[in-house]
C-alpha cells in the first residue's frame, strides 16, 4: 500500500447508510444531500424528484416503503394488508430487542420489515410486498414471513399476480431458528402461485441477501434488479476472511448476476414501473391486443 | 480430540488405565480402580446432564462423531453413490446415491465431513457449493418419478462462501431446493445429525418429519458469525450459542423439531452401535407412517406444518 492510498477517496463497497443520502454540511444543509455514492451535494428537490438517484453518479439510493408505494402504484390505489402482524421474542432475546423493534415500527410507522397490500400498476392489479431496510436492516423474522406467506395466499385466492420488491440483509438473528424457517415458508407460497399459474416477479433493490436471497427474492417468474444493488448469500467480509483474498470489483451486484444469469434484466429506477407492467401484462393478458402509443 | 469440558473425565479415565497396568504386575488394586470406575460414571452423569449450548456445539462438532456416510454404511444396504449435477460438477461435500433401507429402495442425500484434515479438504468441511444443492435437486425429481422416499442426513456449518460458489448462483442453488422439496410427492426424512448451519443445512432439510440427535445443534447462524454480528467480537460465541437457542429441546418446543433421537451417555462417537441402532428405529418408525399416505395428503400436510412455523401476535393499536 502506498502512501497516497490514504488519501485516495475510497467509494465503500456497501452502502451502509439507510439510502436517505447523509444530509451535506454545509450552510444550507438542509437544501442539499450529500450522495452516498459519489459524495456529491446535490439540490434536495432534486434528488426526491429524481426518485432518490444521483444525477451525476446514477448511484441508487434506499427507499423507504412508503416512497417505493409512491414510485410504482398508481395513485391512491394501495390498499394495506396486515398492517398489525408485529413479530415477539420468542428466544427470549429481551427489552433491548423489543425496544428496537417498536423504535422501528414508529420510526418506519410499519409493523415490520415489509408492507404488503392490493394495489394498481398502470392499472394492472397486483398483490405487491415492499420491504424496507430501514426497519431492523429489512430483516426477515416471523412476521416478515408471515406477512409475504399470507401475501402470497391472498394473491391465490384473488387470481392476482405478484410484486416483491426486496431489500434485506437476511433473517432476523434474534428470532433464532423461526426465522431461517421463514425461507422455508415463503418458498412453499411461491411454489403455489407457480402451480396456480398465476405470475411472481421479484424486484432486487440493495441490498438482497443471504436468508432472503435464498428463498422467496430468487424464486421469481421474472427476477429485475436495480442498478448497483448488492446481491448474494455469503457476505463480503466473511468471504474475504474465508478465501483470504480481496473481492473483484462489481462482486456481488445486480449487474454480476445478470451477467452470470441470475438476474433477467438490470432495471433503472425511473423505468422499474413501467417495466414491470410491461413484463407483466405480457403474462397476464397475453391474448389481448394493446395498442402501441 | 478432546472437549474442554470432558477433560476431568479424560483424566479419571487415564489414571484408572495407569492403575490397570499397575496391577498388571501383580498388586492388587481391584478395590481402588472399582471405586474410581464408579466415581468415573459418575461424573460422566454429571458432565452430560449438565451441558451449555456451547458444550453441545463442541459435541455436534466432533470429529469422531459418526458422520453422512457412517449412517448410510451401518443402516442402509446396496447402496449406490451418484455423482454430479449434470450440469457442472460433482460437490463432494454433498453424497447422494440410491440405496435400501429396511429392504425398501429409497433416495439418501446428505452433507459429509471429514473425520481428519485430508478428508476435510476432499470434503470442502462439508460446506456445499451450489452444485451439491442441484445434484440433490436433479435426485430429489428422480426419486419422485419412481415414487423413493428421501432420507436426508444434515450437517454442515453452512453453505460454502467463496467467489466461485456466488458466481454460480448459491442462494440460488438453496432458493430452488428449499422450493422443491415444500412441493415433492413422496415422503420426506431429515435427520440432523450433527451441525445445521443456516441456509446450508436448510437446502436438503424441509422434511416431513425433522428428526435431531440429542446433542446437535441447528442454527440460523453460526456462534461465532451471531458473536461478530451482535457483539463484534467472535469470541463471544459461547454467549452467543446459548441465545440463540440451537438445542434440540429449543427447537423441539419451538415446534421446529419433530423428535429428539436421545444418544448415549458421552455422545454419538462413544458407543456408535447405540447410536446407529437409535437412529435406525426412529427412522423406521417415521418412514412406516409417512409412506401410507396419499401424495396430496403429503404434500398439504408439509405445507401447513412449515406455514404454522412462525411467531406473530397483532399488534393492538391504541
Amino acid at each position: 500500500m502506498s502512501i497516497f492510498d490514504k488519501f485516495r477517496k475510497q467509494k465503500p463497497r456497501i452502502d451502509s447508510s439507510e439510502g436517505d443520502a447523509v444530509p451535506a454540511k454545509a450552510p444550507g444543509s438542509d437544501l442539499w444531500v450529500k450522495c452516498s455514492g459519489c459524495g456529491t451535494a446535490v439540490y434536495k428537490k432534486n434528488f426526491q424528484e429524481n426518485l432518490k438517484v444521483c444525477e451525476k453518479c446514477g448511484h441508487h439510493h434506499k427507499m423507504t416503503a412508503q416512497e417505493r408505494v409512491q414510485q410504482m402504484c398508481d395513485e391512491g390505489s394501495f390498499f394495506e394488508w396486515d398492517s398489525d402482524v408485529i413479530s415477539m421474542d420468542p428466544l427470549e432475546f429481551g427489552p433491548e430487542y423489543l425496544n428496537k423493534l417498536q423504535q422501528d415500527r414508529a420510526k418506519t410507522r410499519l409493523s415490520d420489515a415489509v408492507l404488503t397490500g392490493k394495489a394498481k400498476i398502470e392499472g394492472l392489479e397486483v398483490a405487491l410486498g415492499v420491504m424496507d431496510f430501514h426497519f431492523r436492516g429489512g430483516s426477515m423474522g416471523s412476521a416478515v414471513g408471515e406477512k409475504i406467506t399470507a401475501m402470497m395466499e391472498r394473491a391465490l385466492e384473488l387470481g392476482l399476480p405478484t410484486v416483491m420488491i426486496t431489500s434485506s440483509g437476511g433473517a432476523r438473528m434474534q428470532e433464532g431458528m423461526l426465522s431461517l424457517m421463514q425461507m422455508a415458508r415463503t418458498s412453499a407460497a411461491v411454489r403455489r402461485l407457480n402451480k396456480a399459474g398465476l405470475p411472481y416477479m421479484c424486484i432486487l433493490t440493495d441490498p438482497t441477501t443471504a436468508g432472503v436471497a435464498a428463498s422467496f427474492a430468487s424464486l421469481g417468474d421474472i427476477i429485475l434488479a436495480e442498478p448497483g444493488a448488492i446481491v448474494g448469500f455469503s457476505g463480503a467480509r466473511v468471504i474475504e476472511q474465508t478465501i483470504r483474498q480481496k473481492l473483484p470489483p462489481g462482486f456481488q451486484t445486480a449487474e454480476f448476476y445478470e451477467k452470470h444469469g441470475f438476474v433477467d434484466k438490470v432495471v433503472k429506477r425511473v423505468e422499474l414501473k413501467r417495466t414491470a407492467y410491461e413484463l407483466l401484462s405480457l403474462l397476464t393478458r397475453p391474448l389481448e391486443v394493446i395498442s402501441e402509443s | 480430540m478432546s472437549l474442554e469440558f470432558e477433560k476431568p473425565l479424560l483424566e479419571l479415565e487415564g489414571k484408572i488405565d495407569e492403575l490397570k497396568k499397575v496391577a498388571e504386575s501383580g498388586v492388587d488394586l481391584t478395590g481402588v480402580v472399582r471405586q474410581l470406575e464408579r466415581k468415573a460414571e459418575e461424573l460422566k452423569h454429571s458432565i452430560y446432564s449438565n451441558l451449555s449450548a456451547w458444550d453441545r456445539v463442541q459435541i455436534a462438532r466432533h470429529e469422531q462423531r459418526p458422520k453422512t456416510l457412517d449412517y448410510i454404511r451401518e443402516l442402509f444396504t446396496g447402496f449406490h453413490e451418484l455423482h454430479g449435477d449434470r450440469h457442472y460438477a460433482d460437490d463432494a461435500a454433498v453424497v447422494a446415491g440410491l440405496a435400501r433401507f429396511e429392504g425398501r429402495a429409497v433416495l439418501v442425500v446428505g452433507h459429509q465431513k471429514g473425520k481428519d484434515t485430508k478428508e476435510n479438504l476432499l470434503r470442502n468441511f462439508g460446506m456445499p457449493a451450489p452444485e451439491g444443492f442441484r445434484k440433490a435437486q436433479r435426485l430429489f425429481i428422480m426419486a419422485q418419478r419412481f415414487g423413493l422416499p428421501i432420507i436426508t442426513f444434515v450437517d454442515t456449518s453452512g453453505a460454502y462462501p467463496g467467489i466461485e460458489a456466488e458466481e454460480r448462483g448459491q442462494y440460488e442453488a438453496i432458493a430452488s431446493s428449499i422450493a422443491l422439496m415444500t412441493e415433492l410427492t413422496v415422503p420426506i426424512l431429515t435427520v440432523v445429525i450433527g451441525e445445521g448451519g443456516s441456509g446450508g443445512a436448510l437446502g436438503i432439510a424441509v422434511g416431513d418429519r425433522v428428526l435431531m440427535l440429542e446433542h446437535s445443534v441447528y442454527s440460523v447462524i453460526s456462534p461465532e458469525g451471531c458473536a461478530t454480528i451482535l457483539w463484534r467480537d467472535a469470541s463471544k460465541a459461547e454467549q452467543a450459542a446459548a441465545t440463540l437457542g440451537l438445542t434440540s429441546e429449543t427447537l423441539t418446543k419451538l415446534g421446529l423439531v419433530d423428535e429428539v433421537i436421545h444418544e448415549p451417555l458421552g455422545g454419538a462417537h462413544r458407543d456408535l452401535s447405540l447410536t446407529y441402532k437409535a437412529v435406525q428405529m426412529a427412522l423406521s418408525k417415521h418412514l412406516e407412517q409417512l409412506v401410507k399416505l396419499a401424495p396430496d395428503d403429503l404434500v398439504q400436510q408439509r405445507y401447513d406444518k412449515y406455514r404454522a412455523m412462525g411467531r406473530v401476535q397483532r399488534e393492538v393499536k391504541v
